[in-house]
């Protein structure tokens, strides 16, 4: 078991964003978190990550306890995550981005007399090559494309090395075409490099497509969990998702 | 060695046969102008490498002139000594200050380090007895072995050179191009690993240190000193020079501290209405020229390499 | 030291009576701060010019009755105006950039004014005399207080009062507070917000303006009254919260008498003590007393 997530919960202002989810996540294991917009998906995975504070729960990743560490010191243990919103370093080029990532990882970013330039080439090289931007390797990232943008953001998170990745919406704003192109290529590098992964999705045919595991979240609580057949079928989640489809 | 290497070096070679031509206004004007480019450039590794705007930098620049003038005229130290603790009073304050301060963003970042540099002028306004209050500090005299200007501009251009080196080197380093991620985007650069607080803390300190030395040295300079030099429009002057530099550019500051103290100079010669004509060329900068004076070349260069 | 209680009050009174001034000022810029998303470091030259246009206006209706209550009328209207040209010309070309960039834009403008000022009015002091019906002084507890005191310590909870009622009950004053709240859905509900800006940029610089013209018959009118203001008004904001009227009222409530009881006490720390307050608010409620936290 790679993370285990027990009990949490979370409340803005009154609002209940997550009452008390806990589950688990095994190494290796390719999982989705799906939901209706609000339920909390977003929440679960900032606290996990340590961007928020949780009211109460735990977080035990990779056997240690994570519930109040700050987000810099979960990512260095092997957490690595991407954003729903573009989350790019916009005046750097795409070198740069990665560079930078690989540079922490490697614990050279407090260094204050070495140059920068030469440092890691050929780590940040592979890295760009195995998310298919060795040919903007140049640019600034800030006026790229959208769709080259998310794949760096992809790269960042690749480049801490992590041992499992959460990704949240890593295919938000993209075409029918290039959200397949992500996802084969996510599944990809998460096979080959025996990852964990987590996700959130709203596209439902990339989530069965590419899950071992679904979670269903709704008003902030986990409703059904298991193969993507199994929840297919789930009399719960069909009545959500078909109460929101008539709603919008 | 690169190309911008060569032209560093001429630069720096021209400068130094400044007073060659016997000129003393040249020697006062270029020592003014590095003092104060050295001023902007540590600022700017707050403003244009970190994302981070100070308007309270004068508290380091003031703590600087009050460090280097107070241990010389009252401690009784020399000249050498009190210049080199000099730096390292600024580091301090930055590190106290800076500690509060990095944990607020964007405005109210900017209006803490307001603050704090105010009760640094207050305290060196009230505290009569030890810095002469209103009435600042006289007679600070150069040391017997830079007793000209020549001799003191030949002092600053080596303190700057070195410092500029140094600031260079931050820049360009795994440090420095961790600080231009935190600029971009704090947030993401926290989940790359980095505690980004942290180093937004040593940016400050480094910061602070050579905005004290830049002082240190402005103090000896001017011979005197006052509770002026810490209050909030020396934050904003040098804020100005710096974006009328460029502040993405590393040399960008050095340049708008040049381009700004030179016009002062010829245009108070003629008019004392400075303040109005410096007010104008914010706007017109502002509204024209966002890049700075830098900024504005390197795209018409760039403009002029993609059209051949 | 022991301090003769009457003297103690007179001394709290006259610190209110500088947090009634500092109150009109520094609404005006958190009312702009709260709509516009600005902070403008050229409220204070707009203070400047409210009482410098006061004097002017004064020594040209020399011969009217009631001569300083219609020239405080015209200077602030006046200034307001100005402000209105400001914020059209100026202000509006940079809402959609940094922070920094308006920050340096309204600095722009302190030069600028402050250099009019010094070149339509001199470098000299100025004074304005009070009116006649406000000259001489009441006697409190054997001292005196300056009528005219008394009168500010009365008008800035009226103003305040006047302006809250505004708010609360007329259509553009509920269009204000909604565009305090979130500038986006406003543009969606059909207001016109070009002009909605322009006229809270408006009526911020008509308080500013206010408090300068008001303030003019107790103080002497100089250049450089402009930038030792402005950071008095920036303490009282942040103390009571950026863009919160009521904050703005609290904040010029304690900085107003803390500074003048603290000079009693402690002539020299007085005013770090202010200084000291508001790096404490910063650091424990950055949003103020009575402000509320951005939500961004």
């Amino acid at each position: 078991m790679i993370l285990q997530v027990d009990n949490l919960a979370k409340s803005f202002d009154g609002f209940i964003a997550v009452a008390g989810v806990s589950f688990q996540i095994e190494k290796g294991e390719l999982c989705s978190i799906i939901g209706p917009n609000g339920a909390g998906k977003t929440t679960v995975f900032n606290i996990i990550t340590g961007h928020l504070s949780m009211d109460k729960g735990r977080v035990v990743f990779n056997g240690m306890d994570i519930s109040r560490l700050p987000a810099h010191k979960i990512c260095r243990l092997g957490l690595g995550r991407s954003f729903q919103r573009i989350n790019i370093f916009s005046r750097l080029t795409v070198f740069e981005n990665i560079q930078a990532a690989v540079l922490t990882h490697r614990g050279k970013s407090l260094s204050f007399f070495t140059s920068v330039q030469p440092l890691f080439q050929e780590e940040t090289e592979e890295i760009l090559v195995s998310v298919g931007l060795q040919d903007h390797r140049d640019a600034v990232s800030g006026p790229l494309a959208y769709g080259f943008q998310k794949q760096l953001e992809l790269g960042i998170a690749l480049a801490s090395n992590p041992k499992m990745l959460l990704l949240d919406e890593p295919t938000a704003g993209m075409s029918r075409q290039e959200t397949k192109g992500t996802i084969e290529l996510i599944g990809k590098i998460v096979r080959e490099k025996g990852l964990t992964l987590l996700f959130t999705e709203h596209d439902m045919s990339v989530v069965f497509s590419i899950s071992e595991r679904i979670m269903v979240l709704h008003q902030g609580q986990l409703i059904a969990s298991g193969p993507p057949d199994e929840v297919r079928t789930n009399q719960d989640v069909q009545k959500i998702y078909i109460g929101e489809s008539r709603c919008s | 060695m690169s190309r911008q290497n060569w032209i560093l070096i001429a630069i720096l070679v021209l400068m130094g046969l400044i007073p060659v031509t016997g000129s003393r206004y040249y020697v006062f004007l270029l020592t003014d102008i590095l003092i104060f480019g050295l001023f902007a450039l540590s600022l700017n590794l707050l403003l244009g490498y970190t994302g981070l705007v100070s308007f309270g930098h004068a508290a380091y620049f003031g703590i600087g002139c009050y460090a280097c003038g107070l241990l010389i005229k009252k401690a009784g130290l020399s000249f050498g000594i009190a210049f080199a603790a000099t730096g390292f009073f600024g580091a301090a304050a930055a590190l106290i200050i800076g500690f509060f301060c990095v944990r607020l963003t964007r405005i109210y970042f900017a209006l803490l380090t307001l603050a704090f540099s105010q009760i640094v002028w207050a305290i060196v306004f009230k505290w009569n007895s030890l810095t002469g209050g209103d009435t600042g500090i006289y007679d600070i005299n150069f040391p017997k072995f830079l007793d000209s200007r020549t001799k003191y501009f030949y002092f600053t251009l080596a303190v700057v050179s070195i410092s500029v080196l140094i600031l260079r080197k931050i820049v360009n380093s795994p440090f420095g191009r961790i600080l231009m991620t935190i600029r971009d985007n704090p947030e993401r650069t926290e989940f790359i690993g980095i505690n980004v607080k942290l180093f937004q803390l040593l940016a400050f300190i480094i910061s602070g240190f050579f905005s004290a030395i830049s002082g240190g040295l402005f103090a000896v300079f001017n011979h005197s000193i006052f509770p002026d030099f810490c209050y909030w429009p020396v934050s904003a002057e040098v804020l100005i020079m710096t974006i009328l530099g460029g502040m993405y550019s590393f040399f960008g500051p050095l340049v708008g501290a040049a381009v700004l103290l030179y016009l002062r100079m010829e245009v108070t010669s003629y008019t004392v209405y400075w303040p109005f004509i410096l007010g104008t060329i914010l706007i017109l900068l502002l509204f024209f020229f966002p890049g700075g004076i830098v900024g504005f070349i390197e795209n018409q260069i760039k403009r002029w390499r993609s059209s051949k | 030291m022991s301090f003769d209680l009457s003297f103690v009050v007179l001394q709290l009174l006259n610190g209110l009576t500088n947090a009634m001034f500092i109150f009109l000022i520094a609404s005006g810029l958190s009312i702009i701060f709260g709509v516009l998303g600005v902070l403008n470091f050229a409220h204070g030259s707009l203070y400047m010019l409210g009482a410098y246009a006061t004097y002017q206006c004064v020594s040209l209706f020399v011969d009217s009755p009631g001569q300083f209550w219609w020239a405080v009328i015209a200077a602030s209207v006046a200034v307001a105006l100005l402000g209105g040209i400001i914020e059209r010309l100026l202000l509006r070309r940079l809402y959609h950039q940094e922070e920094l960039n308006q920050l340096l834009l309204t600095y722009a403008l302190v030069l600028v004014l402050g250099d009019l000022a010094r070149f339509i009015w001199g470098v000299d002091q100025l004074s304005v005399s009070r009116p006649a019906v406000l000259r001489g002084a009441v006697e409190i507890l054997g001292q005196y207080f300056p009528k005219y005191n008394v009168f500010i310590l009365f008008l800035g909870p009226c103003v305040a009062f006047l302006f809250w009622f505004f708010m609360l009950r007329t259509r553009w004053g509920r269009m204000v507070r909604a565009a305090a709240l979130d500038r986006e859905t406003l543009g969606a509900l059909g207001v016109n917000v070009d002009r909605l800006f322009t006229v809270v940029f408006m009526i911020g610089s008509w308080f500013g303006a206010l408090g300068g013209a008001l303030v003019a018959p107790v103080i002497t009118i100089r250049p450089g009254m402009d930038v030792e203001i402005i950071i008095n008004a920036f303490i009282v904001v942040v103390i009571g919260g950026l863009g919160s009227f009521w904050g703005t009222f609290l904040g010029a409530l304690i900085v107003g008498p803390v500074y003048a009881l603290g000079i009693l006490v402690f002539p020299r720390l007085s005013m770090i003590f202010i200084y000291v307050i508001m790096v404490v608010v910063l650091m424990t409620r950055p949003w103020g007393l009575l402000g509320r936290p951005l939500q961004r």
